[in-house]
């Protein structure tokens, strides 16, 4: 009896211990886990659609590093300290905005860059993708729930404001990811539903007033090529016209690994970035791209339990809209590429070539963990 | 208490999340679902399709040019239009070693070292990649048959069909209608990249250049499946191009011709227009060129040569020549001196053949050395007396003066749609400090009045100044559009008409600009003998090389290309004007004996049948405009 509690117990001791290292370093191993699976896919489907190159996958390797250790240092913040310095960050990443609009207007060109040559080189907008949720989650976190129609129009404000300087950059597809990271903050705090339905109804009328009444013939065309790229296959229709036929002729289990065509042809532009899903689809198929899904389910989900578990409002509304925030990113991507949605340049997340994509979604998992390892009552569970 | 309700809102609001949390994920996997609908609707359904696609793995877009749009004269005469021809492309993509293919084709054609030069030229030129780059134009029956019978060494080489823009009409129009060549560097960077995908040749000047947009079309494209080899095996899908508009130009061939003819052969230009409308007539610009040898790409030989001519074919003198507008812009300058009130219609001045400032000795010459004697507007005008219109512009000054002869469109643009227009120049008291950093002389003032001085013009403008007399003020710019695709071009930017304080002075000035033409002392009265019609007119010199004081013109000393340039405005019929014309003689000296004929020619050609009668729609106007009009 005696011996068989000593293992028991022992065997709890042995749980509690690994688990306590875990926790007592702030990283959350279901995700860390999933993180480090995408990123061993990541490197595996580039090798192929960047051609084999070396330098290319070790430049990635070494931005999943950076992202990995600027993962684990934003996790050891606790959240509350985060809640304090968010205002803080958010002037700062405005104020980063109005210089780049300013610079680039000097530079008679778009730039989305704060570049001091030998000290440092970043995206404010990068930056905002966190701020932004961070910023109206302090901020609803101190008000009642469900908002007050002033508290959303106030956090509406705050959305707003960076939205319009990156959308000016222009850098449409960044300024949507962020308008949405805002937004679902509000969402998760409980915007009434009602409010929801009058906007989306309310802007079904306004829009075809303004096509009718406002918009010239021109921008008509435009906001037409927009959503249906394949009427202009000499522009940005032809990448969709490619990437159908590369994921199309994948099938069910693709034609395997380094042996898709469209890709390797250069038919397929922009293969390494923002199209890269089409480059898995024609390598590894449906069952290729539905792995992936899983994997990002699994990686969603966990960021839903967090959310769910988490044990401030500050913290729950953050963690639900970071998660919900990384799915709209793999959907408009999967889904420009497979011609759904208009062409939008957004990364399809931790696959895609890109360093600063990369770093930016690993502060935010690091923020997740951060949320998820610092409850005060983790000795109860 | 507070301890407890602040709880319950933390359970509420825990409550509020995790249902956000389900709604979320529920529409998470809604989404999912679709994007895998999608994927098995691609790689499953649609397997087929794609997977042919991809193992022939060359499915390509092809732009369709779309066919330029044509020009015509006001009367459907073609002015220009498209002719096939056919011209040798390459495709870099599937030529492999494309500077031995070069080498090749110079050898297959018997062609010279530059022209391989030129053609790897133009292989570098900016492209998509599976484009063919047409690389020698106007290939004749035996060149088309050596491509044939080489094919084979000629790998991405073809010989291909296009439209090239040709001009039927050929000198006639090249000032006015103006030329498409190749897109060069500069234009392709500024173009539309997938409208003009197609599309080799751009307008370079004139119409062709102005309505390039409304000319070129949208282009279209067809999806084709090719071989590997690049041939085309099927069409997959196609969307035709929208060929570019038809412009209906307001000139008319035959008084172009009659113009062209009244020239005979000197160097000049012509404007006529319809003073109701703005349309222009007939615009030329002599010495003229061929259009069709810029087409094609001009040999530097031929450019040369036409470039260094000493008559400067290329020079459009209508738009780009500026000359100081002398005595054809005194009628514009009475109408500011009868509407400012520095004269009214029966003030006299006396003239004893020149005119002094007070307090300086200068003596600014009258054209008349022996002096008018007493003159009044009329006389002023019907004998272009200079001393009274230096005695009236010394009393405007130069501020009014300026800004009068700005409302009648010097020193601004004044065409609707014409490529380059210069905007002439009336100087100002702000416009000399800015340019020259001196203080405004009074003298300059006078000189002004007889338009001399700074004051610059383009024949144009003066047929545009003419044209507001003949319309009493009203503002039509002009324009050489007729109709765009049926439509009328539309003014974006209006001039504001001018309005006189008394509308009686247009009449007053119109009957002075008459006595020119039929007055008993009228400088022009011998162009005007034997008229139909009551013709309003004003002749004028624009001297080449500056007169010193007290020194005489005499023409023998001058060389032929340093004598004065003879210029003439009129409008006719005078009591319902229906052309203006404006007509520049280069180094002719005499407005009224060598521009003030070839203004009565091209009006004649105008306005009378062939049987010598005024045609019935240029009739005496009907009695209640007459008496409008009438003084």
């Amino acid at each position: 009896m005696k011996n068989n509690f000593d293992r028991m117990l022992s065997s709890e001791d042995v749980m509690r211990r690994r688990a306590s290292f875990l926790q007592r370093i702030h990283v959350d191993g279901p995700l860390l886990l999933i993180l480090l699976t995408l990123a061993a896919g990541s490197l595996f489907v580039l090798y192929s659609a960047s051609g084999k190159n070396w330098d290319l996958l070790m430049k990635q390797a070494s931005s999943f590093g950076i992202g990995l250790v600027s993962m684990f240092i934003i996790a050891q913040l606790e959240p509350r300290f985060m809640a304090r310095w968010v205002p803080l960050a958010y002037v700062a990443g405005v104020l980063l905005l109005v210089v780049v609009d300013v610079m680039g207007h000097n530079a008679m060109g778009a730039t989305r860059w704060i570049n001091i040559p030998g000290v440092i080189r970043f995206q404010p907008s990068e930056f905002m993708k966190i701020i932004m949720p961070a910023t109206i989650a302090w901020y609803l976190s101190k008000r009642t729930l469900p908002p007050h129609l002033k508290h959303v129009a106030i956090s509406l404000v705050l959305i707003g404001v960076p939205f319009i300087l990156i959308v000016r950059q222009p850098d449409l597809g960044t300024a949507l990811l962020i308008l949405a990271s805002g937004a679902f903050v509000l969402f998760m705090g409980g915007l009434r539903w009602r409010w929801i339905i009058s906007v989306v109804t309310a802007a079904v009328p306004v829009a075809v007033a303004m096509w009718f009444f406002v918009m010239h013939d021109y921008q008509k065309q435009r906001v037409l090529t927009f959503l249906d790229p394949e009427s202009d296959p000499l522009g940005t229709g032809w990448n969709i016209i490619q990437s159908k036929a590369a994921i199309g002729s994948g099938g069910v289990f693709g034609k395997g690994w380094l042996l898709g065509t469209q890709s390797h042809l250069d038919f397929l532009p922009e293969s390494h970035t923002d199209f890269i899903i089409a480059v898995l689809g024609e390598e590894f198929g449906l069952v290729g791209i539905c792995l992936l899904l899983i994997i990002y389910l699994l990686l969603i989900g966990r960021g839903l339990v967090i959310t769910a578990q988490a044990q401030t409002l500050f913290g729950k509304l953050l963690a639900g809209s970071l998660t919900m925030t990384f799915f709209v990113y793999v959907f408009v991507n999967i889904g420009m590429v497979s011609g759904l949605l208009p062409v939008v340049g957004v990364p399809l997340p931790f696959i895609s070539y890109g360093g600063t994509s990369l770093v930016t979604l690993l502060s935010a998992f690091g923020v997740l963990m951060s949320i998820h390892t610092h409850r005060k009552w983790i000795a109860q569970v | 208490m507070p301890q407890q309700i602040r709880l319950k809102d933390h359970e509420k609001d825990a409550r509020l999340v995790r249902n956000r949390v389900v709604v979320g994920a529920v529409a998470i996997m809604l989404l999912v679902s679709v994007l895998i609908a999608r994927l098995y609707y691609l790689q499953i359904i649609q397997y087929d399709y794609h997977s042919t696609l991809s193992e022939n793995n060359r499915v390509h877009v092809q732009p369709i040019p779309p066919t330029r749009g044509l020009i015509f004269d006001r009367n459907g005469v073609i002015v220009a239009d498209n002719r096939p021809s056919f011209s040798l492309t390459m495709t870099r993509e599937r030529a492999g070693k494309w500077q031995e293919v070069l080498d090749t084709i110079i050898e297959v054609l018997e062609l010279s070292e530059d022209d391989r030069a030129l053609f790897e030229r133009r292989m570098k030129q900016g492209r998509r990649p599976f484009e063919p780059v047409p690389i020698l134009f106007e290939l004749n029956e035996e060149q088309i048959a050596r491509v044939a019978v080489n094919q084979f060494r000629l790998p991405g080489v073809e010989v291909a069909a296009q439209l090239v823009r040709h001009y039927p009409q050929g000198a006639h129009f090249a000032h006015s209608v103006g030329y498409v060549g190749r897109i060069n560097e500069k234009e392709l960077k500024s173009l539309d990249p997938v409208n003009y995908s197609g599309t080799h040749h751009i307008g370079k000047t004139g119409i062709e250049r102005f309505y390039e947009d409304d000319l070129h079309g949208q282009v279209g494209y067809e999806e084709v499946e090719t071989n590997a080899r690049g041939r085309v095996l099927r069409v997959l899908k196609r969307t035709d191009p929208i060929p570019g508009k038809d412009i209906v130009l307001s000139l008319d061939i035959k008084l172009q011709e009659a113009a062209e003819e009244a020239l005979a052969g000197r160097r000049g230009a012509i404007v006529a227009l319809d003073p109701r409308t703005g349309e222009v007539l007939a615009m030329v610009s002599q010495p003229s060129f061929d259009p069709n040898l810029f087409v094609t790409g001009i040999s530097f030989k031929a450019y040369a040569e036409l470039r260094d001519s000493i008559d400067r074919p290329l020079f459009n003198r209508v738009l780009r020549g500026l000359y100081p507008p002398g005595s054809t812009i005194k009628p514009a300058v009475a109408i500011a001196g009868l509407d400012s009130g520095v004269v009214n219609a029966s003030s006299r001045v006396f003239d004893p053949g020149y005119y002094q400032l007070p307090n300086y000795d200068h003596k600014y010459r009258n054209w008349n050395r022996t002096g008018d004697g007493w003159v009044d507007l009329d006389v002023a005008i019907m004998r272009s007396n200079d001393t009274y219109f230096y005695d009236l512009a010394h009393k405007m000054g130069i501020d009014r003066l300026s800004a009068y002869m700005n409302k009648f469109g010097i020193g601004q643009k004044v065409s609707l749609d014409m490529f380059e227009e210069s905007p002439g120049l009336m100087p100002s008291r702000e416009w000399k400090r800015a340019t020259r950093r001196q203080a405004w002389f009074p003298g300059e003032t006078l000189i002004l009045g007889i338009g001399q001085g700074y004051m610059q013009a383009t024949p144009l403008q003066l047929a545009q100044a003419t044209a507001l007399i003949a319309n009493k003020g009203k503002w039509n710019r002009p324009h050489l559009a007729k109709t765009i695709e049926g439509k009328q071009p539309v003014d974006e930017n209006p001039v504001e008409d001018i309005v006189l304080r008394d509308k009686n002075d247009w009449a007053r000035v119109t009957h002075g600009m008459e006595q020119v033409m039929h007055g008993a002392r009228g400088t022009a009265r011998k162009a005007a003998l034997g008229s139909q019609y009551r013709i309003a007119g004003k002749s004028g010199t624009a001297q080449v090389v500056a007169i010193k004081q007290g020194e005489k013109y005499d023409r023998n000393k001058l060389q032929e290309r340093h004598r004065d340039h003879a210029l003439f405005v009129a409008f006719a019929p005078a009591e319902d004007p229906k052309i203006v014309v404006s007509v520049m003689v280069e180094n002719g000296e005499s407005g009224s004996g060598v521009a003030a004929p070839v203004v009565r020619q091209v009006m004649d050609a105008w306005l009378l049948d062939e049987n010598g009668r005024l045609k019935p729609e240029f009739g005496p106007a009907t009695v209640t405009v007459a008496q409008e009009t009438a003084p």
